[in-house]
């Protein structure tokens, strides 16, 4: 499943513009708000869902390789960090709902 | 010119993590045992025992900076050093603008004790000092460093509440003049372990005492004209014949 069929079927929040990332095969997830964790956890096209908005979230992206980046609880995500994703080819997506529940949609949908 | 011993992280009974101990007259006794300089009175988020200290170091040789340990809204632990009492204040009130409002549940945390020079106690702290606010790292920086302050990210190795462990990775945009390196850790062993550390980022250690043996046991050495934030700034960047060292 692409990245872009997951955004149709969640209705999660594309908080980046249209990026050629969207196109990303998923395989998988990862869940972590300890960037330190995830750098040395996540996996290459997994969707990485988490609560950290920093900046640094694009750029730990970009080093593990992750499909895309969903942030969770509608956390507040600075133009910042959004305008580093964009430049960087890096997805973000946001949930409104909680990380349990929005991992519970990716798992529903056979990720 | 002289060389500093400094001792630039540590608590007092404001913190409810440490030691009922961590008393003015008691800090200032043992830091000048020590052959401490100065030390900077960090509480969590919060900076009311600062005046105490101060007080109970008067007509000593200890110079004591009024500060604070900050957690960001990112969950990092910043150093905010002032040279004023004033400084400090006006600091406060803009954490407390930013801390949620919490009750200290003193059963599971801890007591959070204002208390006078002498050590006796004054009040009780009932708000949550303890956890984030909902400052982000990089406007701490830059509101402490408004307010005349030094920012300087606390322990960065430590996985949780220290910058490296939160955030991964260094922000190659960050405004900090120096990092704290927590006390097991050398700061030549922390630039081997985090080879992504620019290389001009001053490292220094100091030791998070959260009980009275804690104090000085490690500690950065300046070479100063005067022990104030200026000169420590200058030092971090060996202006002027001024350093920082880890000895």
């Amino acid at each position: 499943m692409k990245v872009k069929d997951v955004l149709a079927a969640t209705g999660w929040e594309l908080l980046t513009p249209t990026l050629p990332a969207l196109e990303n095969e998923i395989q998988g997830g990862y869940v972590a708000d300890l960037l330190s964790c995830v750098m040395a956890g996540a996996q290459p096209d997994q969707l990485w869902f988490t609560l950290q908005t920093h900046s640094n979230i694009v750029a730990v992206a970009s080093l593990t390789g992750v499909a895309a980046v969903v942030i969770c609880e509608g956390a507040a995500v600075g133009a910042d960090t959004v305008q580093k994703a964009a430049e960087q080819g890096v997805v973000l997506l946001r949930s409104a709902a909680p990380v349990y529940e929005t991992v519970k949609q990716a798992i529903a949908l056979g990720l | 010119m002289r060389v500093y011993r400094a001792d630039l992280h540590l608590h007092t009974v404001l913190s409810a993590c440490a030691e009922v101990e961590m008393l003015p007259p008691l800090i200032v006794t043992v830091a000048l045992q020590r052959g401490l300089d100065v030390i900077a009175v960090t509480d969590h988020n919060a900076t009311a025992n600062a005046q105490a200290v101060i007080e109970a170091a008067a007509g000593t040789p200890l110079h004591v900076l009024p500060g604070m340990e900050l957690q960001t809204r990112e969950e990092v632990d910043v150093l905010c050093l002032f040279d004023t009492l004033e400084q400090a204040a006006d600091w406060q009130a803009f954490v407390d603008a930013h801390l949620p409002a919490l009750a200290n549940d003193v059963e599971r945390f801890g007591p959070q004790y204002i208390v006078d020079a002498a050590g006796d106690f004054v009040a009780e702290d009932p708000h949550l000092r303890q956890g984030p606010t909902t400052i982000p790292l990089e406007a701490a920086i830059a509101e402490v460093t408004r307010r005349g302050g030094l920012a300087i990210p606390a322990h960065i190795d430590r996985r949780v509440k220290g910058l490296l462990g939160v955030l991964g990775l260094w922000p190659p945009d960050l405004q900090a003049e120096a990092a704290e390196v927590s006390p097991n850790l050398r700061p030549s062993q922390a630039r081997q372990r985090y080879r992504f550390l620019p290389a001009d980022l001053p490292l220094i250690t100091a030791s998070d005492a959260h009980f009275l043996d804690g104090i000085g046991q490690v500690l950065t050495e300046f070479t100063l004209n005067a022990p104030t934030i200026a000169e420590i700034r200058l030092a971090l960047r060996s202006a002027g014949g001024r350093s920082a060292r880890v000895p």
